[in-house]
C-alpha cells in the first residue's frame, strides 16, 4: 500500500490497487474560470440525471424568466429542470447525448432582459458565504429546495442529489464526504472551483450536513492539488469541516474507493455509501446546493473544464446548461489540426460525442478533445495471463476471466467471478499489454449475466 | 482500435468552421486512453533483452556449440510456428516474438553437445505440442520450452543426461568434466564457488552463469515483465530447504551454495517460471506457484535419480496453476 500517509483518518488515504494514467491536468489548470455569455438558444434535454425523465411544464411559444422551472421531476428518482435564461420556448427537438441515448430535449430562444452570468459566477466565488447561521435552515427544507432547484452530483454520474440526503430510518448517516478528488485526466473543473470558490462549496457542505444529520464532514483532494487544499483550508478554518489529502490515483474519486481510503469501511457490495453511513457528494453539487438554498438560485449554470491536446486553448468555464458543446469549443479557440476524439468527461470514463450541437448537460463536467496520437492502440493479440489487469482493478476483480467469459458467452462463470461489482473503470483495459478491450467485453457480459 | 471508430462526417454540420477543419473525428466507448508503454511485443522483446547477458556468457564459455544451439532452436521455433499457424489458418503470430523466446529459451537449456536433430525435435514439439495445440500464444497449460526439453530428455536419455555433459570434446578446458550438482551428487567433488557464480562450469549452455541471469531478471523484474513474487519465492524456498539440508549434513554452506548457484535454478526462477502464461494470475498465487517450484527442485536433486530438477519442476507447478488460480481467486472489495 505505499508509504502514503493520511492523519487523523481512519483510513490510509490509498486503496488497493488502481493506475496512475498521465494527468495532463497542467493544460488548463492554470487557467482562470472564465464565464461565456448567454447564449442564443440552449437544449435541455429532459433528462440531464441518472432515474426517470423530467415532465415537461411549459408550452411551446410560451415565454419563461431566468430560473422558472420547465420540467418537473415527479418521480423520487428525478430531477427538475430550470431555464438557464429568459426567452421563448420553441419546439421541442430530439437530441443525442453522449452515452447513446436519444432524447427528447426543450429549445429555448433567448428573449428580453437576461441576468448577467458573470454576476452569478462573482456571487459563486464571493467570501460572503456564510459559515455559521445554518441551523436557521431546516433540514426538510434543506432537502425540499434541493430536490425543488433540480440539483444532481456535478461529477459526472447525476444522480439526483435530494435522494441522496432524504434522511432515511433504516440507514443513518453519520458522515459527509465532499468529493473534490477529481481523479480523471485533463479534468480541473473542480481544482478551479475548489481553488476560487470554496466559500461556496463550504456552506453548501454545512447545509447537506445538515440535512443528512452527518456529524462529519470531510473534504477529499488529491495530493496533486496542493492550492485547492490551501484555499479550501482558509474556507474551513473555524469550522467542523475536515480535509483529507489522499494519494494521487485513478479512480480515487470513485465512492466505493474513496471510503476505503478516508475511513477505512468497504461498501458490501451491490450496496450504497449510506450502508456505511456515508452521504457523498462532489464539491460542485455542494456550492450549487449553497446556491440553491441561500441564493434560492436552482441548477442553470455549471463549471466545465474544456481540454485536451486537441483544443487550441484549453479552458475552464462557467456556462448555462444547455448550450451546444459546438459554441463551448469555438469559444476556445477550436480544434487543433491532429484532433481526433471529443469526450463528455474524462477520458477513462467518459463517453465520445457524436454530434457537436449535443448541449452541455448538468452531468457534463467537461469537454475533452484526445488526439490521433492518443487514442491509436495496438493491435489485439491473444491474453498472456499475465495478471496485470487483477493488479489494476480497483476492485479486486479477475477482469481478465470476465471478459473471457462475456467474449465465449459463460454468463455463470461471469456472475461466479463477481461480474456486476465491476464499475467499469477502465482500468484493465488501460493497462492490458494485450490491447484486450477488457472493460468493453465486461459491458457485453453484464448483460449476458443479467439476461440468463 | 481504429476500424471500431465511426467517422463523422462533420460537413453535416453547419456554420462551424472549427469543426469543419477536422473531417475525422472519432467515436469509441470508454477508455479512451491505453498504456502506451507496454505490449506483448514489448514484453517479449524485454525479455530478449534480459537473455542478452546469459546469450554473451553462452557464446563466451561454449562459443560454436553456442552458437550453433541458438541458431538452430530460434530457426526451428519460428518455422515450427508458422508451419503450425498456417495449418490452422490463422493470423501469423512471429510479430509478437514469443516463438523467438521459446527458441533462444529452449537452446539455453540445452547442452551444447546436443546435436541439430534434438534441437530441432525439441523445437518442433514445444511450438506444437507444448503451444500451439491449445490454441497458440496464452492459451497453453505448459511452458513450451520446457515441453521440448522434457520430450528430448526423454526420448534422447543418452544425449541429453549427464553423461552428455562431460564428453564435449573441443571446449575451453575450464568448462569440460561434469556439471557442478552432478559432480557433487555423483562422485561428492564440488566446484569453486566463484565459477558457479560466473558460470564456468559445464552444464546447458545458458544456465552456467548465475551472475548473468541475475542480471537479466533483475531487469525482467524492475521492468515489471516478470513478476518478483516467482523468482523471489522460488530462491527463498530454496535457500532455506537447502539451507536446512546443508546444517543437517556438513553445515560448511558448500551443498547450499551449489544448490543456489548451480545447475539451472538462477535461469529457471528468472526466466522459465515467470513465463505470465502459465503461472498464476494473482501476487498471492505466485508466491504458492514459486514456493511449490523450489520445494519440488530441492525434493528432485536430493532424492531423485537426475542431479538438476528446475525443468520438472516447473512443468509440475504448471499443472497446477490452474488450481492455484481458483484457490487464490481474489474476493471482490466489498464482498465479506
Amino acid at each position: 500500500m505505499g508509504l502514503f500517509k493520511l492523519k487523523g483518518f481512519p483510513g490510509t488515504g490509498n486503496f488497493r490497487h488502481g493506475i496512475h494514467p498521465p494527468y495532463n491536468k497542467h493544460l488548463s489548470d492554470e487557467s482562470k474560470v472564465e464565464v461565456m455569455d448567454t447564449p442564443e438558444t440552449v437544449t435541455l434535454p429532459l433528462l440531464q440525471h441518472l432515474g426517470v425523465p423530467c415532465k415537461q411544464i411549459v408550452k411551446s411559444g410560451q415565454m419563461v424568466r431566468y430560473g422558472e422551472m420547465v420540467g418537473k421531476g415527479e418521480a423520487f428518482v428525478s430531477a427538475s429542470l430550470h431555464s438557464p435564461v429568459a426567452g421563448k420556448i420553441k419546439k421541442n427537438t430530439v437530441v443525442t447525448m453522449p452515452n447513446g441515448m436519444h432524447l427528447p430535449a426543450l429549445s429555448i430562444q433567448t428573449q428580453g432582459e437576461q441576468i448577467s452570468p458573470q454576476k452569478l459566477w462573482d456571487e459563486i466565488r464571493s467570501k460572503h458565504w456564510p459559515r455559521d447561521c445554518i441551523s436557521i435552515y431546516d433540514p426538510f427544507t434543506i432537502v425540499k429546495v434541493i430536490h425543488d432547484s433540480g440539483i444532481v452530483g456535478l461529477g459526472g454520474a447525476a444522480f439526483p442529489t435530494h435522494v441522496k440526503v432524504t434522511p432515511s430510518d433504516t440507514r443513518m448517516i453519520d458522515t459527509l464526504m465532499v468529493n473534490g478528488c477529481e481523479c480523471e485526466p485533463y479534468l480541473t473543473c473542480d481544482y478551479r472551483l475548489m481553488k476560487e470558490a470554496p466559500r461556496a462549496i463550504v456552506a453548501g457542505a454545512l447545509l447537506t450536513a445538515r440535512a443528512v444529520s452527518a456529524r462529519e464532514i470531510v473534504i477529499c483532494v488529491e495530493d496533486n492539488k496542493p492550492d485547492a487544499v490551501k484555499s479550501l483550508k482558509q474556507a474551513t478554518e473555524q469550522t467542523v469541516i475536515k480535509i483529507a489529502v489522499l494519494k494521487t490515483k485513478y479512480p480515487q474519486g470513485s465512492e466505493k474507493q474513496l471510503i476505503k481510503s478516508v475511513i477505512g469501511l468497504e461498501i458490501p457490495l451491490g450496496g450504497l455509501p449510506s450502508d456505511v453511513g456515508v452521504a457523498m457528494s462532489n464539491v460542485g453539487t455542494m456550492a450549487t446546493v449553497a446556491r440553491g438554498i441561500i441564493k434560492e438560485s436552482p441548477l442553470t449554470h455549471r463549471v466545465i473544464s474544456v481540454s485536451g491536446r486537441g483544443i487550441k486553448y484549453p479552458k475552464n468555464l462557467f456556462v448555462p446548461i444547455g448550450i451546444s458543446i459546438a459554441q463551448v469549443i469555438d469559444f476556445c479557440g477550436g480544434f487543433t489540426k491532429d484532433a481526433a476524439r471529443v469526450i463528455a468527461g474524462g477520458p477513462m470514463m467518459g463517453f465520445s460525442f457524436s454530434d457537436f450541437n449535443t448541449p452541455v448537460t448538468k452531468g457534463t463536467s467537461g469537454i475533452n478533445v484526445l488526439t490521433h496520437d492518443e487514442i491509436k492502440s495496438d493491435q489485439e493479440t491473444a491474453c498472456i495471463r499475465c495478471g496485470r489487469c487483477v493488479d489494476a482493478c480497483p476492485m479486486n476483480l479477475v477482469p481478465t476471466r470476465l471478459a473471457l467469459a462475456a467474449r465465449y458467452n459463460n454468463p455463470s462463470i461471469a456472475r461466479q467471478y463477481h461480474i456486476h461489482a465491476c464499475f467499469e473503470c477502465g482500468c484493465c483495459s488501460y493497462v492490458c499489454p494485450a490491447k484486450i478491450n477488457l472493460v468493453q467485453l465486461i459491458r457485453t457480459g453484464k448483460k449476458l449475466a443479467a439476461a440468463s | 482500435m481504429p476500424d471500431s471508430n465511426k467517422i463523422l462526417d462533420t460537413s453535416l454540420k453547419s456554420g462551424l468552421p472549427d469543426v469543419k477543419d477536422n473531417p475525422e473525428i472519432h467515436v469509441a466507448p470508454s477508455p479512451h486512453i491505453r498504456e502506451i508503454k507496454v505490449n506483448t511485443q514489448k514484453m517479449m522483446i524485454d525479455v530478449l533483452i534480459a537473455l542478452t547477458p546469459v546469450v554473451i556468457v553462452s557464446v563466451y564459455l561454449f562459443r560454436i556449440y553456442a552458437v550453433k544451439q541458438l541458431f538452430i532452436c530460434t530457426a526451428s521455433c519460428l518455422t515450427a510456428e508458422y508451419i503450425f499457424v498456417r495449418m490452422r489458418n490463422r493470423p501469423l503470430t512471429l510479430k509478437d516474438c514469443s516463438a523467438g523466446v521459446t527458441g533462444i529459451i529452449l537452446a539455453l537449456s540445452l547442452p551444447g553437445s546436443a546435436p541439430w536433430f534434438v534441437g530441432v525435435i525439441a523445437s518442433f514439439v514445444a511450438m506444437g505440442i507444448g503451444k500451439i495445440i491449445f490454441g497458440g500464444l496464452g492459451m497453453n497449460i505448459f511452458n513450451p520450452a520446457m515441453v521440448g526439453r522434457a520430450f528430448v530428455m526423454i526420448a534422447f536419455a543418452g544425449l541429453m543426461g549427464a553423461g552428455s555433459y562431460e564428453n564435449i570434446t573441443g571446449l575451453v578446458d575450464a568448462v569440460s568434466g561434469a556439471t557442478p550438482l552432478s559432480a557433487l551428487k555423483f562422485s561428492n567433488t564440488p566446484a569453486l564457488i566463484s565459477h558457479l557464480f560466473w558460470g564456468n562450469t559445464n552444464g546447458s549452455i545458458g544456465e552456467t552463469s548465475s551472475a548473468a541471469c541475475l542480471i537479466g531478471g533483475l531487469f525482467l523484474v524492475f521492468r515489471k515483465t516478470a513478476s518478483w513474487q516467482i523468482p523471489v519465492s522460488i530462491l527463498l524456498t530454496v535457500l532455506v530447504l537447502a539451507g536446512i539440508t546443508d546444517l543437517a549434513g556438513t553445515g560448511s554452506g558448500l551443498f547450499l551454495m551449489h544448490q543456489l548457484f548451480g545447475g539451472s535454478l538462477m535461469f529457471g526462477a528468472f526466466f522459465i517460471a515467470t513465463d505470465p502464461v502459465t503461472s498464476p494470475l494473482t501476487s498471492k498465487g505466485k508466491l504458492i506457484f514459486g514456493f511449490g517450484t523450489g520445494l519440488l527442485i530441492i525434493i528432485i536433486r536430493l532424492f531423485s535419480g537426475y542431479p538438476e530438477g528446475v525443468m520438472f519442476a516447473v512443468l509440475m507447478m504448471n499443472a497446477v496453476t490452474p488450481l492455484i488460480n481458483r484457490w487464490t481467486n481474489p474476493q471482490p472489495m466489498g464482498e465479506a
